[in-house]
């Protein structure tokens, strides 16, 4: 048993890193299939100046080899420099990933709570008034866009009520932007925590706790609830990928400065660098985050099989 | 020759021809038995009986079918285009910039007084550039279908050849193939769709005037990412709908009987997990539509003038304080049609996967 997990663990850590390769060499290639390149501007810089310029970066070497150096910068921390305004791009992620994060992580555990709650509640009063009315939300948001949802919010709670500020860097309001983006993920969690919560209150063993007289409360928390945890464990960790896609969108309407709205500028200005250190490091931390999910699963059902 | 008292040759010891004259004829009332009283039933009509007793996805199917009449015959009776200036009398009438819904222009105002004809109105209102805003919804509406369902029609294509032939062949060729489905799968897709659009839009050229050209290289990115991308969970639902059906003793008969492989795979194993597909194909669309709606956000959906429900939306939030109407209704649209096709597939999934039913 343990050398097969300790097999599985190896197994799943290679594959992420092969993911994690294979990123990185679509990232570079397809933005190095951008005709034109960095030192192409309006004004015609004289050939001596582009070569000179070419050997300093680097960028008159054949492309594997600047691939490899590339590489060889981003496992050193080197993300190189943006384009459009010469900083230091690891800079920028490292100002403004923590936002995201802190956002992203809020957003998810939101989405969590309140979509187990709501759907252990519809499943437990199934058919009645509470049931349907969760459903019905849970329904109508699986349906509705971020961007529409946090337009809304924006028009409605910050401009036209005034009853939350608008984003400010230096006092910052989480509240609607969490809201706008653990909408559709808090959605999903509560149909699907439906759905296995029935399922678990359908088994034998619940039969058998009930039988000999365990009470609601505990046949609930101890049984049903632990049980029908499984499947929403296994959402949880794709929808971070969803939850920094998403925050890209949710970013820039609220102006959060996290990295989301950061890679979209940069896909607006066509900051080829930028671009190519972004995609790398948020695929790489959905990667990761992936990885951890599926071992942390794998440890806490112990009825899963390693193969 | 010997013959018994019925006249039926005499049996040898070891014999087992039957004695006709021990059974007795069956009475109609007997044979009324054997009848079969109700209409026989198939698969397909039972499922769509179920279907069609739920009201919810009864709902969802006549709400897609009065939008799908809708893009179909507003745009033969509107007399405007979606990039269509409007012009009063033949001269541009600039006036008509950001009518809210149902209000003429001055000069649409003047000419009806003049001639006493009366214009068509503008429903929903018209945009900054003096284009009425109902019909470009509407072709909004038919672009964001449009690449919905084609998107939905590479993956299922790309996903049914791959897990068809993936789940059929089995051992080391399922293995190596399965391995980069697992691999593709865990690759960020929206990064990765966002990252070729914005190379696509630079790198693909196309003659002006060919059909390619007039859909737009954004429309074409957006289909060449989804038949990158999103075939991989179709191609493992497939593969694992396969391996479970390729077990079964029908698929061993038509072998022995010297059925080639792609027969098998035509006419045995996909007939019998085509609700699975029509299912996903189903919830796959409204999943496109909003993949589309993104890429309008980031500045990568369709090309400008042609709107997308997407685009639209995107574009209504820089007006969004007067102009609030401009986001709601191509918003409305985008609910509207993703709520009655999950509802649908939902539905159908009921009807024709008895298995997950409860």
């Amino acid at each position: 048993m343990d050398s097969k997990l300790a097999m599985y663990v190896l197994k799943r850590i290679l594959l992420a890193i092969v993911t994690i390769l294979i990123i990185c060499a679509i990232t570079f290639f397809t933005m190095h299939a951008v005709p034109g390149g960095p030192f192409n501007s309006e004004k015609a810089l004289d050939p001596l100046t582009i070569q000179a310029l070419n050997e300093r970066y680097g960028l008159d070497k054949p492309l594997p080899v600047q691939f490899f150096n590339w590489m060889k910068g981003l496992v050193q921390g080197d993300f190189g420099v943006s384009l459009k305004n010469g900083r230091e791009i690891s800079a920028i992620i490292g100002e403004s990933f923590p936002i995201s994060a802190k956002l992203g992580l809020m957003a998810m555990g939101v989405a969590l709570l309140l979509g187990i709650v709501f759907g252990s509640l519809a499943a437990l009063m199934r058919n009645k008034l509470p049931d349907r009315v969760i459903v019905f939300f849970s329904t109508l948001f699986t349906a509705v866009p971020s961007f529409v949802l946090a337009t809304l919010l924006l028009l409605v709670f910050c401009i036209k009520l005034q009853w939350i500020p608008v984003w400010d860097a230096n006092n910052p309001s989480y509240i609607l932007p969490v809201i706008a983006l653990a909408a559709y993920p808090m959605a999903y969690i509560t149909r699907l925590s439906k759905t296995s919560m029935l399922d678990a209150l359908g088994q034998d063993y619940i039969r058998t706790a009930r039988s000999k007289g365990v009470s609601r409360t505990k046949m609930i928390f101890k049984h049903a609830l632990r049980n029908s945890m499984i499947p929403v464990i296994t959402y949880a960790g794709p929808q971070i990928a969803y939850i920094i896609t998403g925050s890209m969108v949710v970013e820039t309407i609220f102006t959060v400065g996290g990295i989301g709205s950061k890679f979209i500028t940069a896909i607006n200005d066509r900051d080829y660098t930028m671009i190519m250190a972004t995609t790398v490091f948020l695929a790489t931390i959905m990667v990761i985050a992936n990885l951890i999910c599926d071992l942390l699963y794998k440890a806490v059902d112990p009825r899963i099989k390693f193969d | 020759m010997n013959t018994n008292e019925n006249k039926m040759p005499k049996k040898s010891l070891l014999s087992a021809q039957i004695d006709l004259s021990k059974f007795e004829k069956a009475t109609d009332e007997e044979k009324a038995q054997q009848d079969v009283m109700s209409e026989s039933t198939t698969f397909f009509r039972d499922g769509m009986k179920r279907l069609f007793r739920n009201p919810l996805a009864v709902m969802s199917i006549a709400l897609l079918g009065v939008i799908l009449v809708l893009i179909i015959v507003a745009p033969m009776i509107i007399p405007y285009g979606y990039e269509e200036i409007i012009k009063v009398d033949g001269k541009r009438d600039r006036g008509a910039q950001n009518l809210a819904p149902f209000e003429y222009s001055e000069l649409e105002q003047q000419y009806m007084e003049k001639t006493g004809e009366k214009l068509f109105p503008h429903i929903l209102g018209t945009d900054e550039l003096c284009r009425d805003y109902f019909v470009r919804v509407i072709y909004g509406t038919r672009v964001s279908l449009t690449i919905g369902l084609f998107a939905s029609i590479i993956v299922l294509i790309i996903g049914l050849i791959y897990g068809s032939i993936s789940g059929y062949l089995g051992g080391k060729a399922d293995l190596v193939m399965m391995r980069i489905v697992d691999i593709i799968y865990s690759l960020p897709d929206m990064l990765i769709i966002i990252l070729l659009s914005v190379v696509l839009n630079e790198r693909l050229v196309f003659k002006p005037g060919t059909l390619l050209a007039n859909l737009g290289t954004n429309m074409i990115s957006i289909f060449i990412v989804f038949g990158l991308l999103y075939w991989v969970s179709m191609a493992r639902l497939i593969r694992g709908q396969i391996l479970s059906i390729k077990e079964n003793e029908y698929v061993l008969a038509a072998r022995s009987i010297g059925a080639k492989p792609a027969r098998i795979i035509r006419k045995h194993i996909i007939p019998n997990c085509l609700s699975v597909i029509i299912i996903s194909v189903a919830l796959q669309i409204p999943s496109a539509i909003f993949t589309e709606s993104y890429l309008s956000f980031v500045g990568l959906g369709v090309k400008a003038p042609m709107p997308s429900l997407g685009s639209l939306a995107n574009a209504a939030r820089d007006g969004i304080m007067s102009y609030p109407h401009k986001l709601i209704f191509p918003a409305i649209m985008i609910c509207v049609i993703v709520l009655s096709l999950n509802l649908l597939g939902d539905g159908l999934r009921d009807a024709f996967d008895p298995k997950l039913k409860r």
